[in-house]
């Protein structure tokens, strides 16, 4: 049996493929054809997907991608996140010496371009303080520069001259453009902006050599005043953090003895600047004078757990929990608040979507057996608050619920309520339920209404001739065919509510409101955009996996919107 | 041929809208009476001398989100910005903000003191320019005093049920409650924002506000207060001080001030970046004009707000309607102003996520 279905293969092989008219094998020649009609297809519904795909898709991917975005710290202390990597924290110490001149000069680079109190503002999310900290130390960073300056000035007053010292810096000879790009790929990562283009400045590789810190400070101000300021780096007076490298260089053994010997330009400069002979700047004790939470091991640890260009910190937060040294631990009970809000969304949103079939269905029922006439002027009642502005809706229920509103107060004039004891239907879960109910009851009876008109009343009738009781009839002939409908207005409705904000903000006190209100929050005030960006991603992938699991169970193919 | 007719003229047309928006600038404020007194003292006073037509957008709740998201996208559509104190200060902290030289922008008192020091310490961030000093305080019904029993004029009433029973209003956030919390659990003044620091002292102002919170109404909006106090569905509740002046001199509500440690807070202007040259230099002269001394006192007139500037105090004059002396009705007044208490806004900017974090979670459960 084997053998004659082997061998019948064999002869296809040896016969070769089939072949078009025009000697291209038949498969392939099909194939193309097939690919052509898919690509006219395509080409006909691109400009509706490159439209969704603009205005709708990237947007949300944009947004959502911040819940993991977090380049801001390696942008912004490049240099020291480097050094940072081999410090310990659970020693208890601050870090070293190296680590705190890194940050100076990060730093400086970092108020001139206003981007430090932008990190700051992203740091204190995690760890409490560190915003004023660093827009106070921005504000200090000249003092440092400034105490080296003036003993320079005071031995040769050029060296506090713009042109004088890009003299100096340029030397003769080769350059260092490995120093050069570098600084211009750094800056370019600090401040968004091309650093690309003709700088008016080159750091001579000699000099560099000599005066690496120096150098290197020096490229930053060039850089920076020539690409963002606009101005030619010589007709400037260098930035205090240059003269803070020079005396740092200086004080470096051995740089004194090689200047001595140095014939470049400016090389009278250097030397008067090396007979001052400054002391080695003491950064970690700069930083402490600033503010003594710079010796804080929490600050520090919660800038290197931060270092990576990519976090889960915002979705640990997200559900209660935190990224600690120590690797991620839950929040403390007081700051809870996430997963309960969740759940929260979850169970008031179904029962939201339950009291709407509850209400829908005798509505979407009449709507679709009454006489034409009238079920058009039922229908014009189910449109009209659809109409009518959210906001209004809302209020409006506000001044039904409260309790001095209208509902107690008929209720207290009829004698069934103390006045005393007035009932609270408002600022609370009952209050966002109601009121949500009512919003989105015509996306309930909607979908329902049209499915209803499609059953024929002869089925019912049929039933009941074969002698089934009204309720039968209806339980096993009539509701079988509406739940399509049920389907799709419990999709709309669920989904619906599962992102409401303004009306559980408005009437639901604190026991009534959604994550999203929590998502508004973060996007519009705390501006803590990773958080609500994870928050929401969490949302539509909850979303999506109920989708999934109502296909699942119901199967999205008996789900109708209209007949 | 008329294709091309046509484009031209359309393009001619765009040339001169563009033209035409040159002579005008969007403002951001408020809305509501707030913005209308801008409008009075203001807006129509500058339009009347440069020609320049003001659109208003009541955008300043979100004023912070969108216009970091307008940065972003490298489209600022707004010229002057309405923002509070700490609004301003975020602004300058992520760069939307300008940063200003108010000798050189603004004008100088009429007796010559230069514009920093008439403002003096109100110039709470390089990026803001004060307009006015408002205060967080409380309103009550009066006629929901009990009988027998003083009304309150003691922020510590506001904790006190047996003797005050009733709804209370508080805002739905840390800021305030937890320093007036405090203030009514013992602590000095001068020690609410160290006491504030610690964990003890964040559960000792949650415990006082426990003690309330099964009979307070959280508000989100400055108008919520007003509303609930006019309906009768709280007996006192905190708001700013100028929506309770309308409720009571405008409305003529049942109503009563309480001034006892009112938070002081600024508003004022920021200009933001990313303007063009032309729109900037329209921004700083719409500035220069908008908060000398004697519009920053013709505001008073319309709102009872006090102005920022030293030298416009004295020049507060009657309600342009009402016709009754505004001073009295200023948060600065020093009769409202014997116990007060200014918003701290460095302290606020490094703890208000931790705080908020917990004030919220307290709020849930």
């Amino acid at each position: 049996m084997t053998s004659t279905s082997d061998s019948s293969a064999e002869q296809a092989a040896a016969s070769g493929p089939m072949l078009a008219a025009d000697g291209t094998p038949l498969k392939k020649s099909i194939a193309r054809a097939l690919r052509m009609q898919k690509l006219r297809a395509l080409a006909l519904i691109a400009p509706l997907l490159i439209f969704i795909l603009v205005t709708f898709i990237a947007p949300i991917a944009d947004m959502l991608f911040r819940s993991v975005e977090n380049q801001i710290v390696s942008t912004t202390l490049p240099r020291t996140i480097t050094t940072l990597e081999g410090w310990d924290g659970s020693a208890g110490e601050a870090p070293g010496e190296d680590v705190f001149a890194a940050l100076y000069y990060d730093m400086f680079v970092a108020a001139e371009a206003k981007e430090h109190t932008k990190l700051g503002t992203r740091l204190n999310y995690e760890q409490t303080g560190i915003s004023s900290l660093f827009r106070k130390s921005g504000r200090k960073l000249d003092d440092l520069g400034k105490d080296y300056q003036k003993p320079f000035e005071k031995a040769a007053k050029d060296l506090g001259d713009g042109a004088a010292f890009h003299a100096l810096m340029t030397g003769t000879g080769p350059s260092d453009s490995a120093l050069l790009e570098s600084t211009r790929a750094r800056l370019e990562a600090l401040t968004g902006d091309s650093m690309a283009g003709e700088i008016g400045f080159a750091p001579g590789a000699e000099i560099s050599a000599l005066l690496p810190l120096t150098a290197a400070a020096y490229a930053d101000f060039a850089v920076f005043t020539a690409r963002v300021d606009g101005d030619a780096p010589a007709d400037e007076d260098p930035w205090e953090a240059v003269y803070t490298a020079l005396a740092h260089d200086l004080a470096t053994p051995g740089t004194i003895e090689k200047i001595a010997s140095y014939t470049g330009p400016g090389a009278e400069l250097l030397q008067a600047a090396a007979d001052v002979a400054p002391s080695l700047p003491d950064y970690r004790a700069f930083f402490e004078d600033v503010d003594e939470d710079w010796l804080d091991v929490a600050n520090w640890s919660t800038i290197q757990t931060y270092a990576p260009n990519y976090t889960s910190g915002y979705f640990l937060n997200a559900i209660d929990m935190q990224k600690t040294p120590d690797g991620t631990a839950l929040r403390d009970d007081d700051e809870r608040i996430y997963i309960m809000l969740f759940k929260r969304t979850m169970f008031m949103s179904l029962v939201i979507t339950f009291s709407c079939i509850l209400l829908g269905y005798p509505v979407a029922w009449l709507l679709a057996n009454l006489p034409m006439r009238t079920a058009n002027l039922l229908m014009i009642l189910v449109l009209l608050p659809f109409w009518t502005s959210l906001l209004v809706r809302t209020s409006a229920w506000k001044v039904m619920l409260q309790q001095q509103g209208v509902i107690n107060d008929v209720l207290v004039w009829l004698g069934l309520v103390e006045d005393t004891a007035r009932l609270i239907m408002i600022n609370n879960q009952l209050g966002t339920i109601i009121a949500m109910t009512h919003i989105l009851l015509p996306f309930m009876i909607l979908p329902l209404y049209s499915v209803m008109q499609t059953i024929p009343p002869t089925y019912l009738r049929a039933a009941k001739s074969l002698g089934a009781t009204n309720w039968t009839a209806f339980w096993r002939v009539y509701f079988p065919q509406s739940i399509p409908g049920i389907g799709a207005g419990s999709i709309l409705v669920f989904i619906l509510a599962i992102g409401y904000y303004i009306t559980p903000e408005i009437v639901g006190g604190t026991t009534g409101t959604f994550i999203s209100n929590r998502i508004a929050y973060h996007i519009s005030s705390s501006l803590n955009w990773g958080l609500g960006a994870a928050l929401g991603a969490i949302l539509l992938a909850a979303v999506l996996l109920l989708y999934w699991c109502y296909d699942q169970i119901v199967g999205i193919d008996n789900v109708k919107l209209g007949g | 041929m008329k294709l091309t007719t046509a484009l031209l003229a359309t393009s001619a047309l765009v040339v001169s809208a563009g033209v035409a928006s040159a002579q005008s600038m969007t403002i951001v404020s408020w809305g509501g009476a707030y913005s209308a007194s801008q409008k009075n003292a203001y807006h129509d006073p500058y339009s009347e001398k440069t020609g320049v037509e003001i659109i208003n957008d009541d955008s300043s709740a979100e004023a912070v989100a969108k216009l970091r998201a307008m940065n972003e996208a490298g489209n600022v559509t707004w010229d002057v910005v309405d923002v509070v104190g700490a609004d301003a200060i975020r602004l300058c902290d992520e760069g939307l903000a300008m940063e200003i030289d108010h000798d050189e922008v603004l004008a100088a008192a009429p007796d010559g003191t230069s514009a920093s020091d008439d403002f003096g310490d109100l110039i709470v961030s390089d990026c803001f320019v004060p307009q006015i000093v408002y205060s967080t305080t409380f309103g009550y019904r009066t006629d929901m005093v009990p009988a027998g029993v003083e009304a309150p004029n003691d922020i510590c009433d506001v904790f006190d049920l047996e003797t005050y029973p009733g709804k209370r209003a508080l805002e739905k956030r840390p800021i305030n409650n937890m320093e007036w919390a405090l203030l009514c659990s013992g602590v000095a003044k001068e020690d609410v924002y160290d006491v504030l620091e610690t964990e003890d002292g964040i559960a000792m102002a949650l415990a006082k506000l426990d003690t309330i919170k099964d009979q307070t109404i959280w508000w989100s909006a400055g108008a919520d207060t007003p509303q609930l106090l006019a309906d009768g569905e709280i007996f006192m509740g905190s708001t700013y001080n100028g929506r309770l002046f309308s409720l009571i001199e405008e409305q003529g509500q049942p109503v009563g001030m309480m001034w006892d440690a009112q938070v002081f807070d600024l508003d004022g202007w920021i200009v933001p970046t990313g303007l063009s040259e032309e729109r900037t230099k329209q921004a700083m002269d719409y500035l220069f004009f908008a908060t000398d001394t004697q519009r920053l006192a013709d505001q008073a007139k319309y709102i009872s707000y006090g102005p920022a500037r030293a030298s416009s105090a004295p020049l507060v004059g009657k309600h342009a309607s009402l016709g009754i002396d505004m001073a009295p009705h200023m948060p600065t007044d020093p009769a409202n102003a014997a116990n007060t208490f200014l918003f701290n806004y460095e302290w606020w900017a490094d703890y208000r996520d931790d705080l908020d974090a917990k004030f919220q979670a307290w709020l849930a459960q």
